[in-house]
């Protein structure tokens, strides 16, 4: 049984490589209610791997990937606000992806599918607001690609998106993680089971364990990983003098990759992840500056102190930017020790000032 | 008291400036900012409480260091630059005055006069000097510069930065005669910009 509902949306939608997408399907969750003005939807967009169940709710009582932030008399106060939260397009939790079957041929996309953008991205969640009858966003917040989405929002639907919430992201990923998300992704490529996308009961696993390993390394921080597993060893004294595991931070990582490949499908971490190193605003509009010219949204830039993924730094340059342009602009720093991951980890630290952002009158 | 001054940093402001509040604590001369001359300024601030403050208040603030910031704004993109009650906090404090003249079209500088009567007459029974305007322990003291009206104009005239206005407020009211201001002046506030 699915959590999320499912919309057909009812025109194509035409993608940044040029290519069109018919019949697209989008997974989605709403919590909360839709008010009579209908002007207390919040967006809420997910990170790479994430997907449309961002808090539990009576229909669908799991934990969600954000149950401390969103909920009744949580910090995005459903009581009060409307949250829409959509799997992304190209993803595997209920929207269309590489997964999905291709009605022309009748068999699965694979790596027919058309390279996506964080830009396609949104415009999918745009048509399915739209199409839920939403006129108007109170907010978007994203984390990490999902604050990606939440700058595009911001700039391509500048009128429609009343406030912005943009957490440990960037305007473009550092040539560092660019480098990262290469690795993982010539991980799975490199498979005995990959067959060039056209996988079925033998799935690539290993590849896309790697790959889930190598991002996982890149979400926690030099003293979250060393406070958590130092270099103990895991259920043994002494070393086995042989070529596999030794210390817990290998089981860990282990555990972690073996655990997401039972859930996620390895053609879409290519294509999501493709997203993400393409992401840049710069290079798309000419300069940042040019890209924020659009925005009218009050814009909220949160960042991490011990993240190296998506830096401080990284945050300041789009906050200051906003700032030169005389934007509404607020950016603050959380000071975390549990790197990039910190968002899904300390989330009070972030409620609390997403929820003073929010709460307050334009 | 604070109360005086700030509606004297508010006098040398004119409606639609834009405004960037050096060290802007929990926000107070924002809020007037905006209430009285419907100007929405920028603060930046260092410490993360005060953000928050600033955040619940609706104001756009900045949570950063300002000695790291300023360089990032181009040449006067504000009409005014404002450093009130931090000048004595900062590290480097020539380089900030320097960098708010060149992102600010206009300066506007308080500080606590370490010159005051009452300052020096502490000095001289041989005690680190305390009052309204320097309550804290040599110890404890966030206060890391000393400086007296006297010392700022000089370091002004070195400097080739114009003195538009200066004002002294002892802990009641504003002083009148400018002859006093180092001898009375508890605190002091400069409209200063580039030559």
């Amino acid at each position: 049984m699915s959590d999320y509902l499912t919309k057909q949306l009812s025109t194509p939608i035409t993608l940044q490589c040029g290519a069109t997408l018919d019949d697209v399907t989008v997974a989605y969750e709403c919590f909360g209610k839709l008010n009579e003005a209908k002007d207390n939807a919040i967006m809420i967009c997910h990170a790479l791997t994430g997907d449309s169940h961002v808090t539990e709710s009576v229909e669908a009582p799991k934990e969600g990937w954000w149950n401390d932030m969103v909920g009744p008399g949580k910090h995005i106060d459903t009581n009060k606000f409307y949250v829409i939260c959509s799997n992304v397009l190209g993803s595997c939790k209920g929207s269309m992806g590489p997964g999905t079957i291709n009605q022309k041929t009748s068999q699965k996309y694979g790596l027919s599918f058309p390279v996506i953008t964080v830009k396609d991205i949104v415009s999918v969640q745009y048509q399915l607001c739209i199409e839920l009858g939403i006129p108007s966003l109170y907010a978007v917040v994203g984390p990490s690609m999902g604050g990606m989405q939440a700058l595009e929002w911001a700039i391509s639907y500048s009128k429609y998106c009343k406030r912005c919430v943009v957490i440990a992201s960037s305007s473009s990923l550092s040539p560092q993680a660019l480098a990262f998300g290469m690795v993982g992704r010539n991980a799975i490529i490199s498979d005995r089971s990959f067959n060039e996308g056209n996988y079925d009961e033998e799935k690539p696993k290993q590849g896309l364990a790697i790959a889930r390993m190598i991002g996982h390394i890149t979400y926690l921080s030099k003293k979250s990983i060393t406070d958590k597993f130092g270099r103990k060893l895991q259920e043994k004294k002494e070393y086995n003098y042989e070529l596999d595991s030794d210390f817990q931070i290998e089981s860990y990582l282990h555990y972690q990759g073996d655990k997401f490949v039972e859930s996620f499908d390895a053609n879409s971490y290519l294509y999501l992840s493709k997203a993400l190193s393409y992401f840049d605003l710069s290079k798309e509009y000419g300069s940042l500056k040019k890209a924020f010219e659009k925005i009218s949204a009050s814009m909220l830039f949160i960042s991490i102190s011990s993240d190296w993924l998506y830096p401080t730094e990284q945050s300041k340059e789009m906050a200051r930017t906003c700032m030169n342009m005389n934007k509404k602009v607020t950016f603050c720093e959380v000071e975390s020790d549990y790197g990039h991951d910190s968002f899904l980890i300390e989330v009070d630290k972030f409620g609390e000032v997403i929820h003073s952002f929010i709460e307050r009158e334009l | 008291m604070s109360h005086i001054q700030n509606e004297d940093i508010l006098s040398y402001i004119s409606k639609k400036d834009q405004v960037l509040d050096l060290g802007c604590g929990e926000g107070d001369l924002l809020e007037l900012l905006r209430d009285k001359k419907s100007i929405d300024g920028y603060g930046i601030e260092k410490d993360p409480g005060n953000v928050m403050n600033c955040i619940q208040k609706g104001l756009s603030v900045f949570h950063g260091d300002i000695q790291e910031g300023l360089s990032q704004f181009p040449d006067q993109s504000f009409d005014t630059v404002i450093l009130s009650q931090t000048l004595q906090q900062v590290q480097n404090p020539l380089e900030v005055i320097h960098e708010m003249c060149r992102v600010g079209k206009v300066a506007i500088v308080t500080f606590p006069n370490f010159a005051h009567w009452k300052t020096r007459f502490q000095l001289l029974k041989g005690i680190i000097p305390k009052s309204d305007a320097l309550p804290y322990e040599w110890y404890n003291t966030p206060n890391i510069r000393v400086v007296s009206i006297k010392s700022f104009k000089r370091i002004c005239k070195k400097e080739k930065i114009r003195i538009l206005h200066q004002k002294a407020f002892s802990s009641t009211k504003r002083l009148a005669l400018p002859l006093l201001h180092n001898l009375c002046g508890q605190r002091a506030l400069f409209v200063i910009k580039k030559e």
